[in-house]
C-alpha cells in the first residue's frame, strides 16, 4: 500500500509538483525572511565586529551601541594596560567622517583608527595593497564596495586620492569588511592618522581593546577592568550583542521584520498546508475506493503520511535550495545583502516550521479521509 | 482459463443451493428529525451462488443504498444481512474491513481506477490489501487481464485506454482476489451498447463459472438478458421478483459452444 500511496503521489506530476512547490516557497519564504532579518541585525556591530583578535573590549560606562560614542581621554589604554591580568590593550577609534572626491563628489564614511603600532584591528581580506603601507603618512584602505560607490564601474586600483577634513588621503589598499549597518564605505588608518581626518575633539579615543593573559578569562579580565578604571568592559560577544539588542529594543527594526516573518510564515503556512490538503482532497474518490476494496484506517493513515512526508522532504530541500541559491545569486547583483547567510539555526527552525505545518495538514486531510464514508464511491 | 478455475474444479457442475446474500427486514434511514428520509423499507431477498442477480428500478429508487449495505459500505438502520453464513453484524471495524477485502470485489459505474497506476497494477492492488506480494500480484493482475482480453494493454494507463477497456480493467480488479460477491453499480452506464454486452457477457461468465455471488444494479434494459433473476425495486422496495426464461447454465453453455 506504501508503493500505491508512492504512486499516486508521483504518478500525477502537476499535483505532485504544485504540492512540493508549495512546500518550498513556504520554506523560502521564512527562511530568506528570517535569514534577512538575522544577517541585517547582526551587522549593527558591523564593521567593528571584524576586530577578533580583541577578546575585551573597553569603552566609556554609558555606551549604548557602536555607532554614538562618547570618547575616554587617551590615557585610559594606560589605565587598562595597569590592570592585572591584561596581556595587551590598545586603542582603536570608530568615528564618522566626510570623503571628498577630487571633483568634489562626497560621502559619508565610517572611519576606523587602528594602533600604530600593532595594527590590531587590520583588514583580514586584503584584494589590492599591502597592509605595511597603511602606516606610510595618509595612508587609508577603503572597502570594496565602498570604494565601488565612490568610484562605481571603474576597476579598483591603489593611489587614488580623497580628502576628509581638509587634509589628502591616499587609498593605498582595497580590503573587504562585513558590510556595515549603513551602508557606507568603509575607510581604515593608523590612529594617528585617522583622528586627523576628523575635527578635533578634546578626546579622541573610542575603544581600548585587548586580550588577558592566558589563564585569565575574558569575563574576569573585564571585572577587573571595571572595578580598577570605572570604564565599561566587556566581552566581544557581550559587545555584539549589546549593540544588537540595542537596535531590538530602540528601533522599528524587529517589528517592520516580526512582521514581514510573521507573514512569511503564515503565507507559507497556506501555500504548503493548501496544497497538501487540496491533494488530499483530489484524491479523495480514489482513497474511498481503497477503503471499499478493505485497505483500514491504519493503512489509510500510513498513506497519507508517507505522502506528507515525501512532500515535505523534498519540499523542504527545495525551498532551502531556493534560499541559499538566492543569497548566492543575489552577491553580485545586491550588495546590500552580502555577507548575509542563512544560519544553520534557521534552516533547522524552518524544518521544525515545515513539519508542525504538514503534520497539521495532513491530520486535516486524514481527519477527511478517514470519516469518508466508503459508500461515497458508488455516487458520481 | 483462469476465471474458471480459481476456486475448486470439482465444485463446478451443479450449483448448490447454498445462500450467498440473505437480507432480511433492511430498513435504512438517512438524516434525522425533520430531514429524515427512509431509503429501503424492509427489504427482504436472498441471493444464491452462482446467480447473475440484477437490481434494477428508477433513479433513488434505492438501489445503490441497498447494495452498500449489503457489501458492508453501509450500517442498515434495521434489519440483517448475512454473507455466506457470517452474520454482518458479528464484524466490527478492521474485521469488516478485512471480510470486505476478502470477499467482496466491487465494480463502479465511475471504474475509479488510480490514473498513476497502469492497468496491470490497478488490478494488483486487491491482491496487495490481502497481503500478497508485489512481484507475485503483479503476475496474477497480468492473468486476469490476459482473461478479460486485455493482455495487450498490461501497462497502459487508464486514461489512454476506452471506457469499455477501462471497465474491463475494474471487472479484473474486482475478481482478481477470487471474492465470493462481487457488487456491481452501473457498471455498463457509461458505455456504448457494444461495451455494455461486453462487460456483461463477462460478469456473467464469472458468476456462473466460479460459483460467486454477483450483484448488478442498472437501469439498462439493453443488459436486461443477462441475469438470472431480476429483482425489480421501487421506492425503497422489492416490487418485483423474477427469474429470467434462460437457465443460467444454459446459457454459459451457448456461449461456450459460440466461442
Ligand atoms: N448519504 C445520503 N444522505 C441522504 N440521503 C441519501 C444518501 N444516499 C442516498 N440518499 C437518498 O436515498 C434514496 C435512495 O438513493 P440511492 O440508493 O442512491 O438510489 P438509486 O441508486 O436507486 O438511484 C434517494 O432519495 C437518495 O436521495
Ligand atoms: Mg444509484
Amino acid at each position: 500500500m506504501i508503493w500505491v500511496a508512492w504512486r499516486m503521489l508521483t504518478g500525477d506530476t502537476a499535483k505532485y509538483l504544485g504540492a512540493v512547490f508549495g512546500v518550498a516557497f513556504g520554506v523560502l519564504l521564512i527562511t530568506q525572511q528570517a535569514s534577512v532579518f538575522v544577517g541585517i541585525i547582526s551587522r549593527t556591530a558591523n564593521p567593528l565586529s571584524d576586530v577578533r583578535e580583541a577578546s575585551i573590549w573597553v569603552c566609556d560606562e554609558y555606551l549604548q551601541n557602536a555607532d554614538e560614542i562618547e570618547p575616554m581621554s587617551d590615557n585610559a589604554v594606560y589605565r587598562v594596560r595597569g590592570v592585572e591580568g591584561i596581556e595587551w590593550a590598545v586603542r582603536l577609534y570608530k568615528g564618522m567622517a566626510r570623503a571628498r572626491k577630487p571633483n568634489g563628489l562626497f560621502r559619508q564614511v565610517i572611519l576606523l583608527g587602528i594602533d600604530d603600532q600593532s595594527l590590531v584591528g587590520a583588514p583580514r581580506k586584503i584584494l589590492m595593497g599591502d597592509l605595511a603601507s597603511l602606516r606610510r603618512p595618509s595612508a587609508v584602505f577603503i572597502d570594496k564596495s565602498g570604494y565601488e560607490s565612490l568610484w562605481p564601474g571603474e576597476p579598483l586600483t591603489i593611489g587614488r586620492e580623497i580628502e576628509m577634513n581638509d587634509r589628502r588621503a591616499v587609498i593605498v589598499g582595497i580590503c573587504e569588511t562585513s558590510a556595515p549597518f549603513q551602508s557606507f564605505p568603509v575607510i581604515i588608518a593608523c590612529y594617528s592618522q585617522a583622528t586627523g581626518f576628523v575635527a578635533r575633539e578634546r578626546n579622541q579615543l573610542s575603544f581600548v581593546v585587548g586580550a588577558p593573559v592566558p589563564g585569565v578569562s575574558p569575563a574576569e579580565a573585564c571585572r577587573r577592568i571595571t572595578a580598577q578604571t570605572g570604564l565599561m568592559a566587556m566581552t566581544y560577544r557581550e559587545f555584539v550583542w549589546l549593540t544588537i539588542k540595542y537596535y531590538m529594543e530602540n528601533t522599528g527594526i524587529p517589528v517592520n521584520f516580526g512582521i514581514t516573518i510573521v507573514l512569511g510564515f503564515v503565507v507559507g503556512t497556506a501555500i504548503a498546508g493548501q496544497t497538501f490538503y487540496l491533494f488530499t482532497l483530489e484524491n479523495l474518490r480514489h482513497f474511498g475506493a481503497l477503503k471499499a476494496m478493505g485497505v483500514n484506517n491504519r493503512r489509510i493513515t500510513g498513506m497519507v503520511l508517507l505522502q506528507s512526508l515525501v512532500i515535505g522532504l523534498i519540499g523542504y530541500s527545495l525551498g532551502i535550495g531556493m534560499a541559499v541559491a538566492f543569497f548566492e545569486g543575489t552577491k553580485q547583483s545586491l550588495p546590500q545583502l552580502r555577507g548575509i547567510n542563512i544560519p544553520w539555526q534557521i534552516a533547522v527552525g524552518s524544518g521544525l516550521v515545515m513539519i508542525v505545518i504538514m503534520s497539521l495538514t495532513s491530520l486535516l486531510s486524514l481527519r477527511k479521509v478517514l470519516t469518508l464514508e466508503p459508500a461515497v464511491v458508488f455516487r458520481g | 482459463m483462469v476465471l474458471a478455475t480459481v476456486s475448486e474444479p470439482s465444485a463446478k457442475e451443479e450449483v448448490p443451493a447454498v445462500a450467498g446474500v440473505a437480507c432480511h427486514g433492511l430498513v435504512k434511514d438517512f438524516g434525522s428529525g425533520e430531514n429524515r428520509l427512509r431509503a429501503l423499507h424492509g427489504i427482504d431477498i436472498d441471493v444464491r451462488c452462482g446467480e447473475m442477480t440484477l437490481l434494477v428500478g428508477p433513479s433513488g429508487c434505492g438501489k445503490t443504498t441497498l447494495i452498500s449495505i449489503i457489501a458492508g459500505l453501509l450500517t442498515p438502520t434495521a434489519g440483517s444481512v448475512t454473507l455466506f453464513g457470517t452474520p454482518q453484524s458479528a464484524l466490527r471495524g478492521d474485521r469488516l474491513v478485512d471480510f470486505r477485502a476478502q470477499n467482496v470485489g466491487f465494480v463502479f459505474q465511475q471504474y475509479n481506477l488510480l490514473p498513476s497506476l497502469s492497468a496491470v497494477e490497478n488490478v494488483s492492488i486487491p491482491l496487495l490489501v490481502v497481503g500478497w506480494r508485489r512481484p507475485a500480484a503483479l503476475q496474477r493482475a497480468a492473468a486476469v487481464l490476459r482473461e478479460v482480453g486485455l493482455g495487450e494493454r498490461l501497462h497502459s494507463s487508464p486514461t489512454k485506454l476506452s471506457g469499455g477497456q477501462q471497465q474491463r480493467v475494474a471487472i479484473a480488479r474486482a475478481l482478481v482476489h477470487e471474492p465470493r460477491l462481487l457488487v456491481c453499480d452501473e457498471p455498463t452506464a457509461a458505455l456504448d451498447a457494444q461495451s455494455g454486452q461486453t462487460v456483461m457477457g463477462l460478469l456473467k461468465q464469472v458468476a456462473v463459472k466460479s460459483d460467486r455471488t454477483v450483484i448488478v444494479v442498472t437501469h439498462d434494459s439493453r443488459v436486461f438478458q443477462f441475469g438470472d433473476r431480476v429483482l425489480e425495486m421501487a421506492d425503497g422496495r422489492i416490487v418485483q421478483d423474477s427469474v429470467t426464461p434462460r437457465g443460467s447454465q444454459e446459457l454459459v453453455r451457448s456461449e461456450n459452444s459460440a466461442s
